[in-house]
């Protein structure tokens, strides 16, 4: 706002003598109190903390690092979350009123997002935040989250072990992930013997505890569990390891650009995915990753997760068509970018059930909400706030996308907190 | 743990790990040559060496792109063609940062440090305004992607093979361009004393000038080989950075010799750990190593001994 404070003070204190550029303040004064009187009495049944919502429009945040080592990653979900508002805006938005975003940069640097996080939640007042890709930036912004209460919708898959009233898990935790793609390569392909390869930081670790648990359970073997630094480029000696001890499966969890490496040795180094021998399941590898390792390298390998490009429903086939008419023909979509993608639907239904855009109501209406047009199929959120979602298996093509091999019958029920897996 | 397998398997894994440690200081001497001429013979530590490396990496990308939809049929050679490429590139490059910012902190050492630093956080927002923030996949002719198997278990990749020739080329020819030209004795006469050198008539701002982009050059070579194990993207040249640093310091700086023995300890160190312990702690112990013998050695391991 333009106006001048203390002058107006002055002018209603002190009696100082008006001329015209004073009464045109007093005046703008005046008008831009009525306005936002007006503005707090409409909305008052919708809107009753203070939210940046007006008549026509609501603001919501979009945080992201579009900068930094992450931005490679993080690229996508941004798109997901453009393209999903704008889609709702075409509609006629939310509760009649259009969504406007104010998107910031989370510069793959953890304070950066919670700094950032606290500037959309308490000066924008934003209805609600889609953001985060790391757990490492999730667990920076949940502080603020919880303590100025907004509402966080996180996209990506993760390791669980996590339950806020302030989030809504639109990805995959650990044992969604995990379980029925290790049942599947057990009874399918017959595997006895595994090997757990990581990078070394909370979600590989997590993961592979949960898959090792669940390995030893069903009465089989795990031959190794390795870990390594993020952005290791050199996996020789692992792969001779590997050689060495024979497994069935190699269960990769490798992230970042040490996949591009890691995929390529092992194609150099005689280990094809093709070959099957050891057969390659991953749980971090979607079609973006795919784009840095060449489709010609990972051919063969198997990934279980959630959502593929390929995947032959009717929501997702329109879904594609509008990602690639927004953001051009050569895009691939892998699975945290159809998560994220989900975040603003799921937000617009909760928010006209609860008829209101406050966040306890928001957060009240939650559970429950299914959502039958998104890509994946049809999804429903639990009362612990992740996503009753199938599981799928897909093995890697050449040209870089996924085929369908399985999909779980039922819906995987999202368990953040498995017991006898930690 | 050796106790489940048969003596023939053990001597083929440990001719496969031998093996994988000499890729990996192939590797090692590949991108830590560049640096080592700079940060030796000039005393310039260049923070974005690592930028430079990728920057060969993407002008690979753009040829195997151009190749494989122009001129397919010469698709199988184009690789060749982009290490040199990439040379020319990088260098040209380096001469433009040399004349530009570099010169001008020669006798401030600890400010070219951050002014290379800044140039490398430029260059990975500028390769992100460029080509994306996705990693690209450089598509490399499949006789490049095979291995020769010998037996079941020790099998040969030509990419390893491919890395050890060319680095053994290339430092072949950084010893003849730096200890048997004369444009090696001129750049070894300005490091010893430069304004002793500028009496007798060598113009020290030229070589500076070549030298560094030499260095900068054959880190884009090695940017371009490197599309063979690892990724291509804005923030990959810092994937290789600390790895570099550590064998140019370790090795002593002044010396190229100390910056091959220092590849190859460091090298073959990391490797067998790796085999025996995980990856992390393989690290953990290699740079603890490191870290006590230059406590010990501050100099590094080799040093040339000449007057300041």
């Amino acid at each position: 706002m333009s106006i001048n404070l203390k002058r107006i003070l002055s002018l209603f204190t002190a009696g100082a003598s008006c001329d015209q550029s004073d009464r045109r303040l007093i005046l703008s004064f005046y008008l831009s109190l009525w306005f936002l009187l007006s503005a707090a009495m409409v909305n008052a049944s919708v809107n009753t903390t203070g939210l940046a919502v007006t008549d026509k429009e609501v603001t919501v945040g979009i945080l992201h690092s579009v900068t930094g080592t992450m931005a490679i990653s993080e690229t996508g979900s941004v798109q997901a979350e453009k393209l999903a508002i704008k889609q709702i805006n075409d509609m006629g938005g939310v509760l009649g009123r259009k969504i406007k975003y104010i998107q910031e940069d989370g510069a793959s640097d953890w304070p950066t997002f919670a700094e950032k996080s606290k500037k959309l939640l308490v000066n924008d007042k934003v209805a609600a935040v889609f953001g985060c890709w790391t757990s490492a930036s999730r667990k920076a912004v949940l502080p603020v989250f919880e303590q100025y209460n907004g509402m966080l919708y996180y996209p990506t898959f993760y390791e669980g072990l996590e339950q806020s009233p302030n989030v809504i898990y639109t990805g995959q935790e650990a044992t969604q992930q995990i379980l029925a793609g290790i049942d599947w390569v057990v009874k399918e392909k017959g595997a006895k013997k595994f090997y757990l390869l990581g990078s070394d930081y909370i979600w590989p670790r997590t993961s592979n505890k949960i898959a090792r648990k669940h390995i030893e359970k069903l009465g089989l073997k795990v031959v190794g569990e390795e870990y390594y630094p993020l952005g290791h480029t050199q996996f020789n000696s692992v792969i001779n390891k590997i050689k060495l001890r024979r497994p069935d499966v190699i269960y990769a969890i490798v992230v970042g650009g040490s996949n591009v490496a890691f995929y390529k040795q092992l194609k150099a180094a005689g280990i094809d995915p093709r070959k099957e021998k050891p057969l390659i399941l991953t749980i971090s590898v979607t079609e973006d990753e795919i784009l840095g390792i060449g489709g010609e390298n990972i051919e063969g390998a198997y990934a279980a997760m959630k959502y593929f490009q390929s995947l032959p429903n009717e929501n997702n086939k329109r879904f594609v068509k509008a990602f690639k008419e927004m953001w051009g023909d050569d895009i691939v979509i892998g699975d945290v970018t159809q998560a994220a993608y989900l975040g603003p639907w799921l937000w617009k239904a909760a928010v006209e059930k609860a008829g209101s855009f406050d966040i306890d109501k928001v957060r009240a209406a939650s559970p429950g909400i299914e959502l039958h047009t998104a890509p994946e199929g049809y999804v429903k959120i639990h009362p612990n706030h992740h996503l009753w979602s199938k599981t799928r298996i897909g093995r890697a093509l050449r040209n870089g996308q996924y085929e369908l091999v399985y999909e779980t019958k039922e819906l995987m029920e999202p368990d953040p907190f498995p017991k006898g897996y930690q | 743990m050796f106790s489940d397998y048969t003596s023939a398997e053990l001597v083929s894994i440990f001719a496969m790990q031998g093996f994988a440690g000499l890729i990996l200081f192939s590797v090692f001497v590949l991108m830590a040559l560049g640096l080592a001429i700079i940060f030796g013979q000039m005393g310039v530590i260049n923070m974005a060496h690592g930028e430079f490396m990728i920057l060969g990496a993407y002008i690979t990308y753009l040829l195997s792109s151009f190749f494989e939809n122009n001129l397919p049929s010469l698709f199988s050679i184009y690789f060749f063609l982009a290490m040199i490429l990439a040379f020319i590139v990088t260098a040209a490059l380096g001469a433009l940062v040399e004349w530009g910012m570099v010169r001008h902190l020669y006798r401030r050492p600890l400010d070219t440090l951050l002014a290379t630093w800044g140039l490398s956080l430029i260059l990975q927002q500028v390769y992100r305004s460029v080509f994306g923030a996705r990693e690209v996949g450089v598509t490399l002719p499949d006789w490049m992607m095979g291995s020769i198997p010998l037996t079941d278990l020790v099998e040969i990749p030509f990419n390893g093979v491919f890395v050890m020739i060319l680095t053994f080329v290339i430092a072949v020819s950084v010893y003849f361009l730096m200890f048997k030209s004369r444009f090696g004795g001129q750049v070894r006469a300005v490091v010893q004393n430069r304004p002793m050198a500028g009496a007798v008539g060598i113009n020290t701002q030229k070589v500076d000038r070549i030298t560094f982009a030499i260095g900068c050059g054959i880190a884009g070579i090695a940017g371009s080989a490197f599309t063979m194990i690892g990724s291509t993207g804005p923030t990959s040249g810092q994937l290789y950075i600390v790895d570099t640093f550590l064998v140019v310091v370790f090795g002593g700086a002044a010396s190229l010799l100390g910056t091959i023995a220092s590849a190859f300890t460091i090298s073959q160190a990391q490797s067998t750990m790796e085999f025996f312990l995980s990856g992390s702690m393989a690290k953990v112990l290699t740079l603890l190593v490191v870290v006590g013998i230059l406590m010990i050695r501050p100099q590094g391991l080799f040093a040339l001994k000449i007057r300041r």
